[in-house]
């Protein structure tokens, strides 16, 4: 499955839920259902500055594949973070570096969260651009 | 200075011509009447930009109140707005920005030495909100009241004059608190770095009160300044100010006062309490933003330096030699936020109008109640002593603030989340936020219900 693929199959599924709270515990529910992250995982430098919440983000390419660990102490933005690393683990990182993430303006969710918030969400796409960037360069 | 000008009576009949383009809502108009059929109003040259309202005796009525507060009156989400996030911003009711809008349209001019009449009629109204911020703190003079931009900019003004002065030496002490906000912790850091002077902390207690015996044993003849909130920000806490500037004073030390959620909150009167410098934000008590107060005692103001030059702040101006003007426009360099002022003194008639004391009652009944209803919450902590003012901060269990806060969001309720701008009274408490909700004289028991009910359901999501 492409990642434009990956990306639309998550829009339909949140297209099932026409109430806020349901749209939003399903987030919530994928968030929970991330890869464990370990806990000396949750590094300075993992850390994304400039999210209200705590967010570690662990980027590493095995095989020409990208692989995301993500967490946080925000079970919403750990939803938010599950709706990128989705769609974008197991990838190569010339198709991370160059993914199209508009789909989350797509999700209905974004006009919800605070300014803040979703500044969080476009520093997440960024530090997940620049592990693959890093992929590459090695 | 002769603007300060006395207030004079109109009757009914010239209430209605001078004051056709006010818009007559629920609270703003009968209060201008006095009992005897009067309408109280001060002599400004063109009408009443500043209006003199008469203490409203009865208890308030928050639903009656909100019909003045348009922006209550809407839909987020679909859902009816709860706003309560009052300690960051209030809301302003229609004669406030009747009072912009009536500046605007009828006397803008720039003031002080202008020939002409509109520069006249700005000045004199300008100078009456100086009267009327005077009056309502009950000092002695209006030369005490500086404008300024706000609470920050008052400090920094202080912290700017003072480090100017000879107050301090090398090896002297500033006392602050652990409840302040950053805008009463920085700028004296930052003078302490610049002075080589140190910075002392008055220890939070677990109930969220200042521990007044540490203050009284951090306090020496090393103690040149103490510089502490009336009411914290972030857990609502008031502060004994009594206690605190008397004790000061024994040691000789200068007292700064932030009033910034207090003065919305009840009647602050500083002939109660000796402190020396005193100050408050316009925009947290129905006010505009962009406008502030700085009081200061004024054999003070006068033997403290400028901080910034400019326009209306000087005597005489020689390339060899200026001299600076008599307080309070020594520290008003420059055009000041003229409306700013206006529209302030409004404000504060409106709070005098429906009465500090009602209001004080009013949201004390609020906050009493949200403690209540959030208090059988599962896993609640509620921060603060019993008795606050203004706000109410908590935490619950494993889920995060701002989580709450997203959802409350979603069900139209605005609180705050985060660290209030108090990062070390946090760090105090070993958490990174709280989510806060603070009260206004509009704000209504059944929104407080309503906002138990919206927690219950969030956590029902989040837990």
């Amino acid at each position: 499955m492409t990642i434009t693929e990956k990306q639309q199959e998550l829009l339909d599924e949140l297209d099932l839920f026409q109430d806020w709270t349901e749209r939003y515990e399903y987030v919530i529910s994928l968030g929970k259902k991330l890869a464990p992250m370990d806990e000396s995982l949750h590094t300075t430098d993992r850390l994304i500055k400039g999210c209200q919440s705590q967010v570690w983000l662990d980027s590493s390419a095995k095989e020409g594949r990208m692989n995301f660990l993500a967490d946080s102490d925000s079970v919403i933005t750990k939803g938010m973070i599950a709706l990128f690393v989705r769609v974008l683990d197991g990838e190569s990182p010339e198709d991370v570096l160059t993914a199209d993430l508009s789909f989350i303006d797509k999700t209905g969710l974004k006009e919800h969260l605070a300014p803040t918030r979703a500044n969080a969400l476009t520093l997440m796409a960024a530090q997940m651009r620049k592990g693959a960037l890093q992929a590459i360069q090695a | 200075m002769t603007l300060y000008k006395s207030m004079r009576f109109l009757d009914l009949q010239e209430r209605d011509q001078s004051e056709s383009s006010c818009r007559d809502s629920a609270r703003c108009s009968p209060q201008v009447i006095t009992p005897s059929g009067r309408l109280l109003l001060s002599t400004t040259l063109a009408g009443s930009p500043t209006r003199h309202y008469r203490p409203f005796v009865s208890a308030l009525d928050p639903y009656q109140l909100r019909q003045e507060f348009p922006i209550l009156n809407q839909e987020i989400n679909g859902k009816p707005l709860v706003y309560l996030d009052n300690a960051a911003t209030s809301q302003k009711p229609l004669c406030v920005l009747d009072s912009s809008r009536n500046y605007y349209e009828r006397i803008n001019s720039n003031i002080h030495r202008g020939v002409h009449r509109l520069s006249q009629a700005a000045t004199a109204a300008h100078e009456a909100a100086r009267e009327t911020i005077a009056k309502h703190l009950n000092v002695n003079r209006p030369e005490e009241i500086i404008f300024t931009s706000g609470t920050t900019d008052s400090v920094n003004l202080v912290a700017s004059s003072l480090g100017r002065s000879d107050q301090f030496q090398k090896g002297d002490e500033i006392i602050v608190s652990g409840l302040e906000h950053h805008s009463n912790t920085v700028p004296w850091q930052m003078l302490c770095e610049r002075l080589g002077i140190t910075l002392k902390v008055i220890p939070v207690l677990d109930d969220g009160t200042l521990d007044l015996e540490a203050y009284d044993a951090l306090l020496s003849e090393r103690t040149k300044l103490v510089s502490v909130n009336h009411v914290s920000n972030a857990f609502g806490t008031v502060n004994n100010v009594i206690h605190i500037c008397s004790q000061a004073k024994k040691v000789g030390a200068l007292t700064f006062i932030d009033g910034a959620q207090s003065v919305p909150h009840f009647g602050v009167d500083l002939q109660s309490f000796d402190c020396d410098f005193y100050a408050f934000s316009g925009h947290k008590v129905y006010g505009p933003t962009g406008i502030g107060i700085l009081y200061g005692r004024y054999d003070l103001l006068c033997k403290l330096p400028p901080w910034r030059g400019g326009g209306e702040m000087i005597k005489e101006v020689t390339f060899e030699k200026t001299t600076y003007n008599d307080p309070p426009f020594k520290f008003e360099a420059g055009t000041p936020n003229i409306e700013g002022g206006i529209a302030l003194a409004a404000a504060i008639d409106y709070v005098n109008n429906l009465g500090a004391t009602n209001i004080a009652a009013h949201e004390d009944a609020l906050i009493k109640r949200a403690a209540t209803i959030l208090a059988e919450i599962d896993g609640i902590t509620l921060y603060g002593p019993d008795d606050r003012a203004g706000a109410l901060s908590f935490n619950v269990e494993g889920v995060h603030h701002y989580d709450l806060g997203t959802l409350l969001d979603q069900m139209g309720f605005a609180l705050r989340t985060g660290h209030h701008c108090c990062q070390p009274l946090m760090a105090r408490f070993g958490i990174t936020g709280t989510i806060r909700a603070s009260f206004a004289a509009y704000n209504t028991i059944e929104e407080v219900e309503a906002l138990g009910k919206a927690v219950e359901k969030a956590l029902m999501m989040l837990r």
